[in-house]
């Protein structure tokens, strides 16, 4: 009971808040803007064809509903809580007759498989070789890879992305230029590598990234953890050193990583964005990208109002994983 | 005094961190160029200056552009305005997470857990689409200004969490004990007596700030997103794909701002580990008793 009262439901107030100032943030926004949406995107229509102006009264009128930007501003906010929980983010304004939901619909699958494998890999990846550099602080290898990792840290997604992008598709073309898989979707080998071989490289740039940060933090917490008594007991007792570390100081570098990873859960699917819309990936990035280029405010709203409920549900799921690891919280 | 101290802590630094010594020489090559831009021959805007499209060569060492502008010279604009975004962005940044991490920190009970946890709320939401969505309304509105006012207002909540921590340990000691016995009002003492040790971890992530406008910018200008007019090292991309440089093969158009952002993040992150582990306890007493 404690668990709940304690842990979870907190917990899930949080996301309610999340959810709450989300929805209220994407209803400013647009509100908040010296440009008026409406105008714009009716000169937009209007800069390549000529439309009837009762046509474009009537235009106006549903822009206006579809905005929501007609009553005050309070009956506008509960009326867009009403759209946002029934679960409708409108038509989209650049592909009319598709609504914000379907272009989602479509991208969304892709977006979570590239995030979810890259953020498991990296995950997988920075844990291990971060005990082991910080286990091992004096090694050739360990003072390598730090060192190799921590010039890349701090490099912006995008330009990673991008010299990925120039050199193995450009300089060297081993990897395609654009789309997310060939031929249709089956479960036969020829789709499934084409998968593979289409998502390496967008996968590659969140992973390095990614890797950098979970080495980083993996390092200092081992490094920190190593000194602790308990490990210079085993030490003592000539416990083999692969158990020493994977089996306790590792597990006990675990929750904070957890933490981590659920408060950075953001950032990564910012790189996500950024590496769909360098690599050309069918997912929620590009159609992201494709919205900005044709002004379709309406898909943009859309997208950010999905990414922030996405991430918050993410990272309260992940959150909730924690007292099955932390036996503390579990026996309280 | 201070200066004293200041200058002690800089050669320390100086003598027994590698990364002190590597970041501070990169970031004095990105100052130089920076200050380089108030001594360029051509205005910023000046198209048709030189010729077109020239690879480099000893009289444009880093080429010129399609718009016949001179690449070394636009990159040191590029320089100065991306770091003028991000400085100022860190700026109204961190005033922010000072202020709420001070008056959490200081006030507790309620209040403190109210704020403390829409703080952790903001913190999980996804910065990029936000700032994406705000700058796709405002497009065309778009200024250096208000691209760092508006990353400024975004990058406050997870540093002012670790303000929060700070000042909350800061509170239990004896000498805050004796500033409010002897009449100090809460504001003086936060001020006076906690402000100057958060200083610090400020400068430490203060850099973090950097790395991430340094980014953001860079993203937003690629994404076509900010004044694209204005010459910083996402708009040199931005203006470098426009204009198929790649597939042109005009390669050093693309090359000097890839570089030059990834000198800048290096060097500032550089000083800042160099910094944290300066100023970690820990590892301070490890290099004392190195030294002995």
């Amino acid at each position: 009971m404690t668990l709940l009262k304690e842990f979870i439901l907190p917990r899930f107030a949080q996301w309610l808040i999340v959810i709450f100032v989300g929805v209220t943030i994407t209803f400013i926004i647009p509100r908040l803007s010296p440009v008026n949406p409406v105008t714009e995107t009716l000169a937009r229509m209007q800069m390549y064809q000529n439309i009837d102006p009762e046509a474009v009264q009537a235009m106006r009128a549903t822009l206006l509903d579809l905005y929501g930007l007609e009553g005050s501003v309070l009956e506008q906010y509960v009326n867009f809580w009403k759209r946002v929980l029934k679960g409708d983010l409108g038509p989209s304004l650049a592909s009319f007759p598709l609504s914000v939901n379907q272009l989602i619909g479509v991208s969304i699958g892709w977006t979570i498989g590239l995030l979810g494998t890259s953020i498991l890999i990296a995950w997988t990846l920075g844990m291990t070789l971060g005990s082991l550099a910080g286990y091992y602080p004096n090694r050739w290898w360990s003072e390598g890879l730090e060192k190799s990792l921590i010039t890349v840290y701090p490099v912006p997604y995008y330009i990673l992305a991008f010299v990925l992008l120039m050199a193995f598709t450009f300089y060297l073309p081993i990897f395609p230029l654009i789309g997310g898989a060939r031929g249709t979707a089956a479960f036969t080998w020829e789709y499934i590598s084409s998968v593979l071989y289409h998502g390496f490289l967008p996968a590659l740039s969140i992973v390095i990234g990614a890797t950098a940060h979970r080495f980083i933090m993996a390092k200092a917490l081992t490094t920190t953890e190593k000194s602790s008594d308990y490990v210079q007991y085993a030490q003592m007792a000539a416990l083999p050193q692969r158990k020493i570390l994977f089996y306790y100081v590792t597990r006990n570098t675990l929750l904070p990583q957890v933490t981590d990873l659920s408060l950075s859960l953001g950032a990564l699917f910012g790189g996500a964005l950024i590496a769909e819309f360098v690599f050309g990936y069918p997912g929620i990035g590009t159609t992201m990208y494709t919205a900005i280029n044709n002004g379709d405010y309406n898909a943009i709203m859309g997208i950010t109002l999905l990414s922030i409920v996405g991430i918050a549900t993410a990272s309260l799921l992940i959150d909730l994983i924690y007292p099955l690891i932390d036996p503390r919280v579990r026996y309280r | 005094m201070a200066n004293d101290v200041l200058r002690a802590t800089i050669r320390d630094l100086f003598r027994f961190s590698l990364s002190f010594r590597f970041g501070s020489i990169i970031l004095m090559i990105v100052g130089i160029l920076l200050l380089l831009s108030f001594f360029s021959p051509f205005e910023s805007d000046d198209r048709r200056v030189v010729p077109r499209n020239k690879p480099p060569s000893q009289e444009f060492i880093l080429g010129t552009t399609g718009t016949g502008q001179d690449g070394f010279w636009l990159l040191t604009f590029a320089i100065r305005n991306t770091l003028m975004v991000s400085g100022v962005a860190v700026l109204i940044g961190r005033t922010i997470a000072v202020m709420v991490g001070m008056l959490t920190g200081y006030l507790g009970g309620k209040t403190d857990r109210v704020i403390s946890s829409i703080v952790d709320s903001i913190i999980v939401i996804p910065r990029l689409p936000l700032l994406i969505l705000i700058a796709a309304i405002l497009q065309g509105e778009m200024t250096v200004l208000s691209l760092a006012l508006l990353l400024g207002i975004l990058d406050w909540a997870h540093p002012s969490k670790r303000y929060r921590a700070m000042i909350l340990s800061l509170r239990e000691r004896e000498f805050t004990h004796t500033a409010i016995f002897s009449g100090m009002n809460a504001v003086k003492v936060v001020v006076q007596e906690h402000l100057p040790f958060l200083i610090p971890l400020l400068l430490a992530d203060a850099v973090a700030g950097f790395l991430w406008a340094i980014g953001m910018e860079v993203t937003l200008s690629v994404l076509g997103l900010s004044d694209l007019s204005t010459p910083s090292i996402g708009t040199l991309i931005f203006w470098g794909n426009y204009h198929h440089a790649l597939l042109r093969g005009r390669v050093w158009i693309l090359a000097a701002p890839i570089a030059a952002s990834v000198l800048m993040v290096v060097g500032f992150y550089l000083v800042s580990l160099s910094l944290s582990e300066y100023l970690d306890p820990r590892t301070r007493l490890s290099r004392l008793t190195m030294e002995e």
